[in-house]
């Protein structure tokens, strides 16, 4: 009896231990250079020449906690920070809301950074490689708590005013308006 | 003979294997730094060979006497009759181990000073995985900042200060200095002297991640005036592209992801999380020290940076062919 229990509790622990197998996983080499799709999620179905379907996708990268920190980390060196601040947002929107313009989902996120938005969030396209992009969608979704927590990006080494991403409550997304310019 | 030289064919190739661009050995001492640690080194083991072989002997020595039948062990007398050689034993023992401790500390105390009031001072930032070194000058302007190939005059003081913004990094010259560890939020400095002309190669000597291995720094010690022509072009802008081929190519270079992450002086390239490329085509290795600077080289890191050094900052990039070729002519002309 108290063997089967052992086993059981064996058991039990596998599908942890998988996930933790998959949270952890750091992937260096996404896709064959020369494979990399130019497509990207689409605002508007309107598109010149033949039609093309463009797959939405979640990204491969909401329950890695490596692409996460790497995400927080090419957040600051490509200067999100200028305008949305960590998090709290300044020139843009804040961005640990719960409020998003354009909709929190992670394929409307990436086309966000690929395509810009108006008002002054420029189009990265061709410049951020896919994968990168991809990456900052998850830090961006983390930071409101729309990754899992585990997931979560590594703890800043200074001093923050506002909580850590991982001891961040799920806020539930509302759609937002444009904020109006006075 | 020939059954000789063909005996020695594995051993060359051993050697050769070993070959890099630049001395990177410790015993081959290019500075007074490291000709003390090198005398040390060389005292340490002849000490150490020395009393291995006497250990031995006395060892030999006892087991061919054999056991003593005489006087029984932990006996009165036995005691009495061993104290003598047991006194001798340990204080020849203490005397070898403080003196190799005076002189140790005394060799870390003349590696730590060789102050002079003029001396060069450069900057090294390392980071994941490569370095950065700013050479400081009075004037405002006067900033050379280069990546992973420092220049030095011969027989000059040069002071280094190091430090990192992401995991504690070791640099690590052996054929001028020892070690010095470069600490996030924290300054360290070490000096260090070349006394004959060439390249010195460096090394990342604590671990730091996955490229660890590949994180290689130049130093290229030279002749005052040589020296100073040097610092001299460093100090230019980038020479704006000649022909159409690198013409296309800094197109390629501005319109790409390139500029979010380097700097090419002159131009609206500004980024400052990779190695500046402002004469990137005058440099002897790239990818800190890994690759000689060659175009094949550089057109296979450009292209797929992951299969060379895995982990490392720099993504993959998607370029046609001729955007590929105009880029690298591009990139060659920044000399």
């Amino acid at each position: 009896m108290r063997r089967i229990s052992h086993v059981t509790l064996g058991l039990l622990l596998v599908p942890i231990a998988l996930s933790a197998c998959r949270r952890e996983t750091r992937r260096f080499r996404e896709m064959a250079p020369a494979a990399t799709a130019t497509s990207v999620a689409q605002a508007v179905n309107l598109q010149p020449g033949p039609t093309y379907t463009v797959t939405q996708t979640n990204g491969p990268y909401q329950y890695n906690a490596y692409a996460i920190s790497e995400g927080k980390m090419l957040y600051n060196q490509f200067n999100c920070v200028g305008c949305h601040s960590n998090g709290g947002g300044g020139m843009g929107p804040p961005l640990m809301d719960d409020k998003w313009i354009y909709g929190s989902d992670p394929a409307s996120v990436f086309a966000t950074i690929v395509e810009g938005r108006p008002n002054g969030m420029p189009s990265w396209r061709g410049r951020i490689p896919n994968y990168q992009v991809w990456r900052l969608v998850a830090y961006v979704r983390s930071m409101s708590g729309q990754s899992s927590k585990d997931a979560s990006s590594g703890r800043d080494d200074h001093m923050f005013s506002r909580e850590s991403e991982q001891r961040l409550d799920e806020l539930k997304p509302k759609q937002a308006s444009q904020p109006q310019l006075r | 003979m020939t059954q000789r030289l063909r005996s020695l064919v594995p051993l060359v190739a051993i050697a050769a294997s070993g070959c890099v661009l630049g001395n990177e050995s410790a015993l081959n001492p290019g500075g007074p730094q490291s000709g003390r640690i090198s005398t040390l080194a060389w005292y340490m083991f002849i000490t150490a060979a020395i009393v291995w072989i006497l250990v031995v002997i006395a060892v030999l020595y006892a087991a061919r006497r054999g056991h003593r039948r005489d006087v029984a062990d932990n006996s009165d007398e036995m005691n009495e009759r061993l104290k003598k050689p047991v006194i001798i034993a340990a204080s020849i023992a203490a005397l070898v181990l403080v003196g190799t401790l005076v002189y140790s500390v005394s060799t870390g105390e003349a590696l730590a000073s060789l102050p002079r009031d003029k001396a060069l001072r450069i900057e090294i930032t390392g980071k994941q995985w490569w370095w950065l070194a700013e050479y400081a000058d009075p004037v405002s302007g006067n900033q050379v900042i280069t990546a992973n190939e420092i220049h030095i005059p011969v027989g000059e003081p040069v002071q280094i200060v190091g430090t990192s913004p992401d995991v504690i990094h070791s640099f690590w010259v052996p054929g001028l200095t020892g070690k010095k560890d470069l600490v996030p939020g924290h300054a360290t400095a070490l000096w260090l002297q070349a006394d004959k002309p060439g390249i010195y190669r460096g090394q990342c000597a604590e671990f730091c991640g996955h490229q660890h291995a590949k994180m290689g720094i130049l130093v290229l010690a030279e002749s005052r005036p040589q020296f100073e022509a040097w610092y001299k072009s460093q100090l230019q802008p980038a020479a704006p592209p000649s022909d159409s081929m690198s013409r296309a190519g800094e197109q390629v270079f501005m319109s790409k992801g390139c500029p979010l992450c380097h700097t090419v002086g002159g131009t609206r390239a500004l980024g400052t999380i990779g190695p500046p490329l402002t004469h990137i085509g005058s440099s002897y290795t790239i990818a800190a020290g890994t690759l000689k600077n060659t175009r094949g080289n550089m057109a296979g890191w450009v292209v797929d940076p992951q299969r060379i050094k895995p982990g490392v900052r720099m993504p993959p990039n998607d370029l046609s062919g001729s955007e590929l070729q105009a880029l690298l002519s591009y990139l060659e002309s920044l000399k």
